[in-house]
């Protein structure tokens, strides 16, 4: 029952991310993209991570695919015409590339053959909490100053077109 | 494992069903109340005190040309209302409707599921609704149709936060994210001298400060007057929904209407008790006429507001929304924290 759940959940992802790289439309490879984040939640569901399905949809699916949906509708970003022909050499560098990645995987698959959940509950709210104030605290401080910065750096590059405050 | 899934079925069944109906009068109940407030008697024509109108709405919007016009884009244009519309149905899976009922031997929870991220789950599919009001104004390629479902978008995000965060307060208050328990939490009274007097809901104490952020965030959320400039007729149209009609246009304001629900609801639950009220364990199915009351009560709230306050202008909605709501959300998550720590 989880199987049949996983292999469907594991082949809608795949498909939606596959058409996010080949859609022309970039507003249908991001839709795409949504449509990868919310499988990949359902797949953390199937794993004992509701808070983290949870919280990918809000913040990721929600939030931040908001602001590329935004961007692509604004800037107005038309369908992609033909790239340059000078990158043209790009294109047979891929197969090699992308059969040394699935060999790669294959490897660390076959390697590890017996992967085993971890006990306990992991990706609920409390275990999260727990993590991130005892023994992640620092990461956590951390990753909030970087957040600062990148929104004060935002409005130091938005604020510069008027000169003269 | 079966029975599991059949009653739960039922139980889908059932809430989809009401939700439809409900759905439906809600639509006469404000013409009607806004009617009233307006000094007017509101729709009466079609049936006895009006009661067949949302029958009438209905065969209309079934018969109405469903106009596509040519040059949107065909794939959201018709997406946008299913993404407006399933994320709105979605969230009364984890709404605790009542307490138990015993039937057929078996005591049955009179809520669909309760999982233990339902606040969360709650929040995630109005995140996800938000996508319906951008895909629907852009794809109808019309500048009042983009420019309504931006301003919409812009302003469901930016009140997201000081939902939220408003709701926070509960959760510190509660120590669960799940809805059944943060209603069990509001269990009892307050007592003085023996005689009860209030009851222990969060509204009393000690979140009186986030009830009144979650209504008016709440509000934004629904893009209800008087944060309903994004389909402000005057000036917009009718904003993102413009181009629609027949039922892809039924959608979208059954989905406005079942977000309104759903505010209501998680309102009640959050801060009025949910289905909590007097010899609710004695009578079981008391609870549900007691959430369905309380429900009623912030469904006229909405409706008054609406009938009553002028419309905000985009650049006071913002400014309410980051510089007074999210602050004040954050004085709110301070103090209940701080109450939290030295009560318990």
């Amino acid at each position: 029952m989880e199987k049949a759940l996983f292999l469907i959940l594991a082949a809608v992802c795949a498909v939606a991310a596959l058409n996010v790289v080949l859609q022309r439309n970039p507003l249908y490879s991001a839709l795409s993209l949504i449509a990868t984040l919310c499988s990949l939640a359902a797949i953390f569901i199937t794993l004992q991570a509701q808070f983290i399905a949870a919280i990918q949809v809000v913040v990721y699916a929600g939030a931040i695919m908001v602001l590329f949906v935004f961007v692509i509708m604004l800037l107005n970003v038309t369908t992609a015409e033909r790239t340059i022909d000078r990158h043209r050499y790009l294109k047979f560098l891929a197969i090699p590339f992308a059969g040394l990645l699935i060999t790669e995987v294959f490897y660390v698959i076959t390697r590890f053959p017996q992967a085993q959940m971890p006990t306990g509950a992991i990706g609920t709210t409390e275990s999260i909490g727990v993590y991130l104030f005892n023994q992640y605290l620092l990461p956590f401080e951390v990753t909030s100053i970087l957040i600062l910065m990148a929104m004060v750096g935002a409005m130091v590059l938005a604020r510069r077109e008027e000169k003269g405050k | 494992m079966t029975e599991f899934i059949i009653i739960s079925l039922i139980k889908i069944a059932v809430v989809f069903f009401i939700l439809l109906t409900v759905i439906a009068y809600l639509s006469i109940f404000e013409r009607k109340i806004l009617g009233w407030i307006q000094m007017r008697p509101g729709p009466n024509r079609v049936g006895p005190w009006g009661l067949l109108q949302p029958l009438a709405d209905g065969i209309k919007f079934l018969f109405k040309e469903d106009l596509v016009p040519a040059a949107v884009d065909k794939v959201t244009f018709i997406l946008a209302p299913m993404v407006a519309m399933i994320p709105a149905l979605m969230t009364y899976a984890v709404i605790p409707f009542g307490s138990e009922i015993e039937l057929f031997g078996r005591t049955i929870p009179l809520h669909i599921t309760s999982i233990n991220v339902g606040l969360l789950y709650v929040f995630a599919l109005t995140s996800i609704g938000v996508y319906g009001i951008v895909l629907a104004g852009w794809s109808s390629n019309n500048k009042y149709s983009l420019l309504g479902g931006l301003r919409s978008s812009a302003q469901m995000i930016s009140y997201e936060l000081a939902l939220a965060l408003s709701i926070v307060g509960v959760l510190l208050q509660a120590g669960t994210l799940d809805l059944q328990q943060i209603v069990a939490n509001q269990a009892g009274t307050f007592k003085i001298a023996g005689i009860p007097v209030l009851p222990r809901w969060h509204i009393f104490w000690f979140q009186p400060l986030g009830f009144i952020i979650f209504l008016v965030s709440a509000n934004a959320e629904l893009n209800r007057i008087p944060f309903d400039l994004p389909e402000a007729e005057a000036e917009l149209v009718a904003g993102y929904h413009t181009e629609y009609s027949s039922m892809k246009f039924a959608m979208f304001y059954m989905a406005e209407y079942a977000n309104m629900i759903t505010a209501s609801a998680i309102a009640t639950t959050l801060f009025l008790g949910g289905w909590r009220g007097p010899f609710v364990d004695q009578v079981p199915i008391l609870s549900v006429i007691y959430f369905t009351l309380k429900v009623c009560i912030f469904i006229f709230f909405f409706i008054w507001l609406r009938g009553t306050m002028p419309r905000f202008r985009y650049d006071q909605l913002m400014n309410l929304g980051w510089r007074v709501l999210l602050p004040l959300a954050f004085l709110n998550i301070f103090i209940s924290a701080t109450i939290s720590l030295f009560v318990s």
